[in-house]
């Protein structure tokens, strides 16, 4: 996460940091490969669709689905649409401003975006009601209220949790009868960062203010791919997005496994 | 209204029920949670910090700037993010009435900043929204000559209630949201529309003001309880 305010890490912060990464440790006791606690709550809000609170660690991040009915694209008539934002608002840290969404927010949309669009977990061809007139169209609007590092995979699994039980309301617009929102199964994305060539899974904050390299990569239930985002200036080595790739492949089953729940 | 009971079951002069809890974020410098009928509230108080940029510093006291927004499902209708009309007069008045009981003085050049995150709406979201954010206040340890408190009344079918849910808003026929500072019973905020008589008014004041008490304790539970649960390790 580009955030320049938050870039401006103290000398004896970083070295600290830095010291223990040659150890092999993290600030916060953790090992290189383990997760914050995660805690997901589903269909807490009542005017949503769909709505889900993540925490990982400190992270909190709320999800809420909303349907309306609109147009197909021309070249998917007979297709529902979907479209992601994501807000960073005052709420979550001292360093966020309220106004647009800025490069941040929006790479952070559209990057769960890809991971839900790619895995088909939204199944779009369900969605149609009058071939070429109109469709569903599924608004994920993921808002942060508490900004303590890893807003990739918390909002990408506050999405797929509020999108699970989401509910199509057919009866407000005098359809029929309400049906649950077509899912398939749900993308894991798994985010590493990368500093004093120490590569950890789920960065907190501080761990996230000196990364020189973040590497996200959303995996379906087969464990393949299905998309990948590389961010800030930083570089990995082939041999070291292999090993993430591996890394990652273990951390999803076992997120999977809480999202089931 | 029927036999003097409301559509959701309660009687004239009851509140909906209320959950208030403080001290929930981590990052924010005093922070609350409020749930008060479907309402959902999520405040959070950053500061006194450096007013940026310099130009909005005030040489004699602080700034008090609340920022009152709604979250894009937590209505039927999706809203579009970002602040609209209504948002802007809200923060506005909800500044203002918390304005009235910091002592901005002792912070010269700084400025308070009052998050409110509408989660999920119903109907007096404002009133639970200052309430939240005065909660949030106390747990940022903002010096304050008082904890503020707001509730509204209105009229439906003709007889003066308290705490409208949203039918009641929409099919009644006024609406009147009050903030005090519950010591003095001194007025932080009032707006109102509608129709009701003078005779009326007078009458959902008084209901408005019973109510703030009522929340008022509440208000001060939930600041109590996160002491209590607090342990050294």
């Amino acid at each position: 996460m580009e955030i320049p305010e938050v870039k401006r890490v103290s000398a004896v912060k970083r070295d600290y940091l830095a010291r223990l990464a040659k150890e092999g440790k993290r600030p916060d006791g953790r090992e290189p490969d383990e997760y914050r606690p995660i805690k997901i709550e589903k269909n807490i809000l009542r005017n949503a669709e769909g709505s889900a609170r993540v925490r990982i660690g400190n992270t909190m991040v709320m999800a809420g689905v909303k349907a309306d009915i609109g147009e197909p694209y021309p070249d998917s008539p007979e297709e529902g649409a979907m479209s992601t934002s994501a807000e960073l608002p005052p709420i979550a840290s001292p360093e966020f401003e309220s106004g647009p969404p800025k490069p941040d927010a929006i790479e952070l949309a559209r990057v769960v975006d890809r991971g839900i669009r790619e895995s088909g977990y939204i199944d779009m061809s369900k969605l149609c009601i009058e071939p070429g007139e109109k469709v569903w169209i599924v608004f994920i609007d993921l808002h942060v209220l508490d900004y303590d590092g890893n807003l990739f995979d918390a909002c990408s699994l506050a999405a797929s949790a509020a999108l699970q039980n989401a509910v199509l309301p057919y009866e407000k617009f005098d359809l029929g009868e309400n049906k649950p929102l077509p899912v398939t199964s749900p993308p894991i994305s798994c985010t590493f960062v990368k500093y004093e060539d120490f590569i950890v899974v789920d960065p907190s904050l501080d761990e996230e203010q000196i990364a020189q390299a973040r590497f996200t990569v959303a995996l379906d239930k087969e464990g393949n791919i299905r998309a990948i985002q590389k961010g800030l200036k930083g570089t990995f080595t082939i041999q070291e997005i292999k090993n993430i790739i591996n890394r990652a492949q273990i951390h999803a089953r076992n997120i999977r496994k809480l999202l089931e729940e | 209204m029927k036999d003097g009971i409301r559509i959701d079951g309660r009687k004239p002069d009851e509140l909906r029920p209320i959950k208030i809890e403080a001290g929930v974020l981590y990052r924010a410098d005093g922070s609350c949670y409020l749930e008060w009928g479907g309402n959902k509230i999520m405040a959070a108080v950053y500061g006194p910090r450096e007013a940026m940029p310099r130009h909005i510093q005030d040489p004699t006291k602080a700034i008090v700037n609340a920022r009152y927004n709604m979250v894009p499902f937590s209505v039927e209708d999706r809203k579009r993010p970002g602040p609209d009309r209504r948002s802007v007069e809200i923060s506005k008045v909800t500044s203002e009435a918390l304005e009235g009981v910091i002592f901005t003085e002792l912070f010269p050049r700084a400025t308070i900043d009052v998050c409110i995150e509408v989660l999920d709406a119903e109907a007096g979201t404002r009133c639970a929204g200052i309430t939240a954010a005065a909660v949030a206040l106390a747990d940022a340890g903002i010096p304050m000559r008082d904890l503020p408190v707001a509730c509204a009344a209105g009229k439906v079918d003709g007889t003066v209630v308290l705490d409208l849910t949203s039918d009641e808003d929409k099919e009644g026929d006024a609406d009147l949201p009050i903030a005090i500072a519950p010591r003095t019973e001194e007025i932080l905020l009032m707006q109102m529309d509608g129709h009701m008589t003078p005779a009326e008014f007078d009458e959902a004041v008084e209901l408005a003001i019973k109510g703030c008490r009522e929340v008022s304790k509440l208000q001060r539970e939930a600041l109590m309880n996160k002491y209590k649960t607090f342990e050294v390790e």
